[in-house]
């Protein structure tokens, strides 16, 4: 027990011997959820719109200004040809294009519908289709304007966000994505920094257990990880204000298995590793990058094609995301969570035991 | 001067080479992520799980519920009596949306007065939640003609059209951007550590003892990259011709001049972060927290730059991503000259030269 606590200030000592190191762990997840809580918005606003209006009569204009002054566009061309929306498209200045035919106040005159041309750029196709589907209903305002109101109406109602900000989704999901990535930054480098500068043959003639020294590295971490949870949580309260709608311990007592979960993962890339170098590769590009794609973040789950669906049940961030989003939109309790809990727990002790076992293999 | 930076060069291929690890983290990586992430990654939504409440149990009630299953979109997951019990399916995520229709429906309908339908969605993924309800109301409307038994006529229409991805594949729109965020992750990730090795290991010392210079030195370590990055860089535009149908519809010279800028630019940042750090483990942090996360958020990857706020997007205009981003989807998607992408090749000229000149600055400092 004293070994182990020995085995803890000595870590403790190291950590705080590096004040960049230090300064990097809070300060950055702040900053970085700051900044990225706001960039990561799929609310898209002022889609930027070219218009061509090739019928220049009034009522072509009245409905290229029903276009302006809906809160959608923003229009950033008008020209005569269609041949010179080409260049707006193109180098994405413009987004929408819309033309109005030649004939169209006289189709309207007549009674018929009058019929408009709306290009997306479908290069962006997240800004493409909403352009498109912006464009939509300015026509469909225009046209209950003029008393063609459709007799069956979908009346929606949205639960847990009814105004569709992307944020409330969103920045939890960053909370996650940090956690992930700051405690295993730090534990994926803890083993094979010894062997690397040469003193893991010091902490082999101690008379540390390797579960000692394992318990050693990730307890100091873990703490970390902890003020990291807090931290983050704070800015994502009081800052983003996404309302938390469940309770808070639920949602610490679950956050425990997660940070366990990261920095065994962390921990075991450290024993597979030779070098520094190849324990940042692995890391980065076999644990994070795989878990952050394909754990719901931001391309859900249900899109994917099955084997991927499957190959989600094996990633903590998935079950971690599922509870932040339960616990702060829709007020889930464990009645909820219980299953995502208790598979983050296994997760956990297998990924420390895998650790643990191919410890033991290196000091063979 | 040459014979300097090319015995540089050659160590580290053959540091690399040793590590047969790391060099094929960085040369295979960027390929099996993206043939990984080309397949699984999509915002085309599909298979909805729906629940319906038929509080009407008629003919026309049916086929309302019947449009919506047969529209290839939703998938029926409940069926229920009444409204009550819909909260517990919503939060335990059995059900993301469900279609309430009145008891009155029939009788309104064949009585021609209009009416309304209920439709209850979880709205947590805004994202989702807008495409579901699109497709909804698409639904309905297709359904107004043959309940009514009236064509409605509608004073104002759009023909779409969609240009440069016409069938608004997410894939086609992912994959540029997928390939920009990797090698940008994999380039910084590659140089980060290149000087911060030797001061850790206590080969700088040899290093400063040799009459290499600073700017040998970083050409040196960063031409092995450039010519890994380079390769892998292709792999992956081959094959997201290959296999996901990206169409390379510009010129393949201009493609690979803003992809060797691109890199020399995430190269130079990774070598300036590794003069600054002490050790690598401060490095990696840094590497990674100015690498990934800006790259996946501020590039305009997924999220839409001119969607957020006017502090962010100043923000992003020191994300070289940003700058790649633009000129592949142009090059690429829309095939199209230097006229119209031109400034952001430019700005990823400055914005490698003000790296690597940072770089070779702090370097000249460490030697």
């Amino acid at each position: 027990m004293r070994m182990l606590f020995n085995m803890l200030v000595k870590e403790l000592l190291q950590l705080r011997r590096d004040p960049r190191i230090l300064a990097v762990l809070f300060i950055a997840p702040i900053v970085q959820l700051t900044i990225l809580g706001y960039a990561a918005t799929t609310d898209i606003k002022l889609v930027e719109l070219a218009i061509c209006d090739l019928d220049r009569t009034p009522t072509s204009r009245g409905l290229a200004e029903d276009f302006t002054a809906s809160t959608y566009f923003r229009r950033v061309a008008t020209v005569d040809t269609q041949d010179a929306l080409d260049p707006w498209l193109a180098s994405s200045k413009a987004r929408v294009a819309v033309t109005i035919p030649a004939g169209f106040s006289a189709d309207r005159a007549a009674g018929r519908t009058g019929r408009v041309q709306v290009v997306a750029d479908g290069s962006d196709a997240m800004v493409g289709t909403l352009g498109l589907a912006y464009a939509q209903g300015v026509l469909q305002a225009a046209s209950e304007m003029e008393g063609a109101r459709l007799p069956l109406e979908l009346r929606p109602n949205v639960l847990y966000n009814p105004d569709l900000l992307s944020r409330y989704f969103m920045v939890p999901g960053v909370l996650a994505l940090i956690i992930l990535i700051m405690t295993m930054m730090l534990s994926s480098m803890a083993i094979v920094r010894e062997t690397e500068i040469g003193t893991m043959e010091q902490l082999l003639v101690t008379p540390l257990t390797p579960s000692a020294v394992i318990a050693g590295k990730l307890v100091p971490y873990a703490l970390v990880g902890v003020v990291e949870f807090l931290t983050t949580l704070a800015v994502v309260l009081f800052w983003f204000e996404v309302p938390l709608r469940g309770s808070f311990w639920i949602l610490a007592l679950l956050t425990a298995p997660f940070i366990v979960c990261c920095l065994g993962l962390g921990l075991l890339v450290s024993t597979v590793s030779r070098t520094q170098q190849q324990a940042m590769m692995i890391s980065t590009f076999v644990v994070m990058l795989p878990q952050i794609y394909l754990s719901g973040f931001i391309f859900p789950i249900q899109n994917m094609p099955q084997i991927f669906q499957w190959v989600t049940f094996a990633i903590p961030l998935r079950y971690y995301v599922t509870i932040l989003r339960g616990v702060f939109l829709k007020g889930a309790g464990l009645e909820v969570l219980w299953p995502e809990g208790l598979v983050l727990v296994g997760l956990a002790a297998l990924i420390l035991s895998f650790a643990r076992l191919r410890y033991r293999v290196r000091l063979g | 001067m040459i014979r300097r930076i090319l015995a540089t060069t050659v160590k580290e291929l053959l540091q690399l080479k040793r590590d047969w690890r790391t060099a094929l983290a960085l040369l295979g990586m960027p390929i099996v992520l993206l043939m990984i992430y080309g397949y699984a990654l999509s915002f085309d939504v599909t298979d909805i799980r729906l629940g319906v409440v038929d509080q009407s149990r008629t003919q026309a009630s049916r086929r309302m519920v019947e449009a919506f299953l047969k529209s290839g979109y939703f998938v029926q997951r409940a069926v229920l009596d009444d409204s009550r019990p819909l909260d517990d399916l919503f939060t335990t995520e059995t059900i993301q949306a469900a279609l309430v229709i009145p008891a009155d429906f029939a009788a309104q309908t064949s009585a021609r007065r209009p009416t309304s339908i209920l439709f209850v969605l979880d709205g947590s993924d805004s994202q989702t939640a807008n495409t579901v309800l699109g497709y909804a109301r698409q639904i309905v409307a297709s359904q107004i003609g043959s309940l009514y038994g009236v064509e409605v006529q509608v004073a104002y229409q759009a023909t779409p059209l969609v240009w440069y991805n016409p069938d608004l594949k997410s894939s086609i729109f992912l994959v540029p951007g997928l390939l920009a965020f990797i090698l940008m992750v994999s380039s910084v990730i590659a140089t980060s550590l290149a000087v911060v090795r030797e001061k850790e290991r206590g080969t700088m010392e040899s290093l400063r003892a040799t009459p290499i210079r600073a700017i040998e030195l970083l050409l040196g370590k960063t031409l092995p990259y450039l010519l890994v990055g380079s390769v892998s860089a292709a792999g992956s535009l081959f094959l997201a011709w290959a296999l996901f149908d990206v169409p390379i519809h510009g010129s393949l010279l201009w493609l690979a001049v803003v992809t060797l800028l691109f890199l020399a630019g995430g190269l130079g940042w990774g070598i300036f972060i590794s003069t600054l750090a002490e050790t690598q483990q401060l490095a990696f942090q840094l590497a990674l927290l100015s690498s990934m996360l800006p790259t996946l958020l501020l590039s305009g990857f997924i999220f839409p730059i001119s969607s957020m706020p006017k502090v962010l997007q100043l923000v992003s205009l020191i994300v070289p991503a940003r700058y790649y981003i633009a000129a592949l989807r142009s090059i690429v998607l829309k095939g199209v000259g230097p006229d119209a992408w031109g400034i952001n090749a430019v700005a990823l000229i400055i914005y490698a030269s003000i790296v690597l000149l940072l770089a070779t600055i702090r370097m000249v400092r460490s030697l």
